[in-house]
């Protein structure tokens, strides 16, 4: 088979408050001898909110992230769920409106780059599943999980709308009755826990301007995974991490109850099946520690 | 002349009961039926109804998805049940349901609840043409079709309140106006013809009830049975309220604006730089965490952010593509 090859927008996170989310995506890479082409020239996606203050000035912006991966031939891939959002929105707008399109590109040609709508926006998740396939991990893994109980959680970011997101991959998802994560878990040899937060918000998002609604978003999903007697949690987003790990204290006073639970990246899981040396993984970067490795 | 072929399989559905004069607790009853592919979720209560248990109760009127009488959950995902197919139901779900109403704590009988907050929500918007209109005009006031583009769709609401009762903001905070309501704001927002313009977007900027408390999660985009998309709304409320100068200084307002100052700066974000731009004196509150996070090396100092390479390009951009100001 020839060499995996993408282009990596690695987003802002990945580069400051998620490090172990960096060092585990590499790691990884490596193991499943995939090259990763990092776009170092791309910008921060606007993680929805310059889409708040500017809309054209995100799209454009976003159009140069993706016009740097289509020079390069490759698909793009995120490791951010709000990262692969805003950058498959705007190449599903530009790709569909040609007077938008041409407005952008104006814009690009300033700086010598065109929007063509050529390279693939996928997450990380989807381009295993899809290029790699879950089977191939089976097969791969050295440690299997089995003795754990793992809470999927899987950020709105990469399953809705789900009409934007199945045209980012093969293997369709629907975000009432997920499946990518679940069967990710089971290929790496653990269980996945069934709970009702799996697929609902973190709170990420409104966490400055409406800290208790955010609060108990991600209370409510510590607390379920906790019930379905999770040993840990798992998501591919590194701004769900975020929240679920840095902010147990807030979430339990929110909703009256303490919870916690270790919440490692969907890379970080890989790498432990996999036999990745546990010190790529960044595992000391967790405020909740991860005492079980 | 085309073949179609109507199968059948069984489903066990998982029905939530409950009457508000009698009952202290709903419970659920269980039910297993054939379900051919040519029914509607609206079948299988009508099924329900009439094979089963006549006290069983619902709201629907229209059969054509036209009314939004009989939105409910079908395994946690509102639909409008006279609208969604069966087969798509058991191809996303398998073959067990459980059908709840919009909102099981606002239940009266069984799938109908008590919409009563929707509505206060709906008329707090001030959902109608606001104008100084002539008793005896000498013309029409002319809507051009590219300004009734703007409109974006969002008349198709149906008032289902799928949305509504599918937000976790709407859950939480009973202030928040919700998906619909902002859908239906932007739709007169949009309106050439509306004067309310301001006095609409100041109740809509307000913390709290206004747009700054979504939290994105993309389930009202999700669920609208009639593709009205409330977020891409409630985005544009955004832009508006910056563009027509509604927009004054606060944690919300602040954090969207950082993003752009931080771009331009570094082309990606300085996370640390942007939470003190955004929360002012507020910033002592993340301090505890910001200590336990520099602690674990999560947090790099403004000095020493690896800068997107060919940054100049980025701030000609931000330079000349800003459409928006604060």
């Amino acid at each position: 088979m020839e060499k995996l090859k993408y282009a990596l927008f690695t987003g802002c996170t990945a580069k400051q408050s998620t490090p172990e989310q960096m060092m585990s995506t590499m790691a990884v890479a490596d193991k499943l001898g995939i090259e990763l082409v990092e776009l170092t020239e791309a910008s921060c996606c606007g993680a929805s909110h310059l889409q708040d203050y500017d809309d054209f000035l995100s799209l454009v912006l976003n159009a140069r992230n993706i016009a740097y991966a289509e020079k390069h031939g490759l698909t793009m891939v995120t490791i951010c769920n709000t990262c692969q959002l805003n950058t498959a929105m705007t190449k599903h707008r530009l790709d569909n409106n040609a007077e938008l399109k041409a407005r952008v590109n104006e814009k690009l040609e300033e700086v010598g780059l065109e929007y063509k709508g050529t390279s693939k926006i996928t997450h990380f998740l989807y381009a295993i599943i899809d290029d790699i396939g879950l089977d191939k991990i089976k097969e791969m893994v050295v440690t299997p999980l089995s003795q754990f109980n793992i809470a999927p959680f899987y950020g709105c970011h990469n399953i809705r709308p789900s009409e934007l997101q199945n045209e980012t991959h093969d293997t369709p998802e629907t975000p009432y009755n997920p499946t990518s994560l679940d069967d990710l878990i089971v290929a790496c040899g653990g269980a996945s826990v069934d709970y009702e937060e799996k697929n609902k918000c973190c709170g990420f998002h409104a966490e400055l301007q409406a800290p208790k609604t955010a609060a108990i978003l991600t209370g409510n999903a510590i607390a379920g995974a906790m019930d379905g007697d999770a040993d840990w949690m798992v998501t591919p987003c590194p701004l769900c991490h975020l929240k679920l790990d840095t902010q147990t204290h807030h979430a339990s006073e929110a909703i009256g109850r303490e919870v916690s639970l270790p919440v490692l990246h969907m890379q970080q899981m890989i790498g432990l099946a996999l036999g990745c040396p546990v010190e790529s993984l960044g595992l000391k970067h967790h405020l909740v520690n991860v005492d079980f490795v | 002349m085309s073949t179609h072929t109507i199968t059948t399989q069984k489903v066990n559905f998982k029905v939530f009961r409950f009457n508000a004069d009698e009952d202290y607790l709903p419970y659920y009853e269980d039910y297993s039926m054939d379900v051919t592919s040519e029914e509607v979720v609206l079948d299988i209560l009508n099924r329900i109804k009439w094979d089963h248990d006549g006290s069983f109760s619902y709201r629907r009127s229209c059969r054509h998805g036209i009314c939004g009488a009989c939105a409910i959950k079908v395994n946690g995902r509102s639909t409008l049940a006279c609208k969604e197919s069966m087969t798509e139901m058991i191809k996303i779900f398998g073959n067990d349901m459980t059908i709840e109403p919009l909102s099981k704590k606002r239940a009266v009988k069984d799938m109908i609840i008590d919409k009563g907050d929707f509505w206060a929500k709906h008329t707090a918007i001030q959902p109608y043409l606001i104008s100084d209109v002539e008793e005896h005009p000498e013309h029409e006031h002319l809507v051009t079709p590219e300004e009734a583009e703007e409109l974006n769709e969002a008349d198709l609401c149906i008032q289902c309140g799928a949305c509504h009762y599918a937000c976790p903001v709407v859950e939480i905070n009973e202030d928040y106006f919700g998906p619909a309501a902002f859908a239906k704001a932007y739709r007169f927002e949009a309106d050439v013809r509306d004067d309310a313009h301001t006095s609409r977007l100041i109740d809509l900027h307000k913390e709290g009830q206004g747009v700054w408390d979504c939290v994105k999660c993309m389930e009202c985009a999700e669920v609208c049975p009639k593709d009205v998309d409330p977020i891409s709304k409630i985005t544009s409320l955004h832009n508006m309220l910056f563009r027509e100068g509604v927009a004054t200084s606060n944690v919300a307002t602040r954090h969207a604006v950082g993003f752009k100052n931080s771009i331009a700066k570094n082309g990606v974000l300085d996370e640390g730089g942007l939470v003190l731009y955004s929360e002012l004196a507020g910033i002592v509150k993340h301090v505890p965490v910001a200590l336990k996070m520099f602690r674990k090396g999560k947090i790099v100092p403004p000095w020493g952010i690896t800068k997107s390479d060919n940054l100049d390009e980025i701030q000609k951009l931000v330079k000349s593509s800003s459409t928006a100001k604060f």
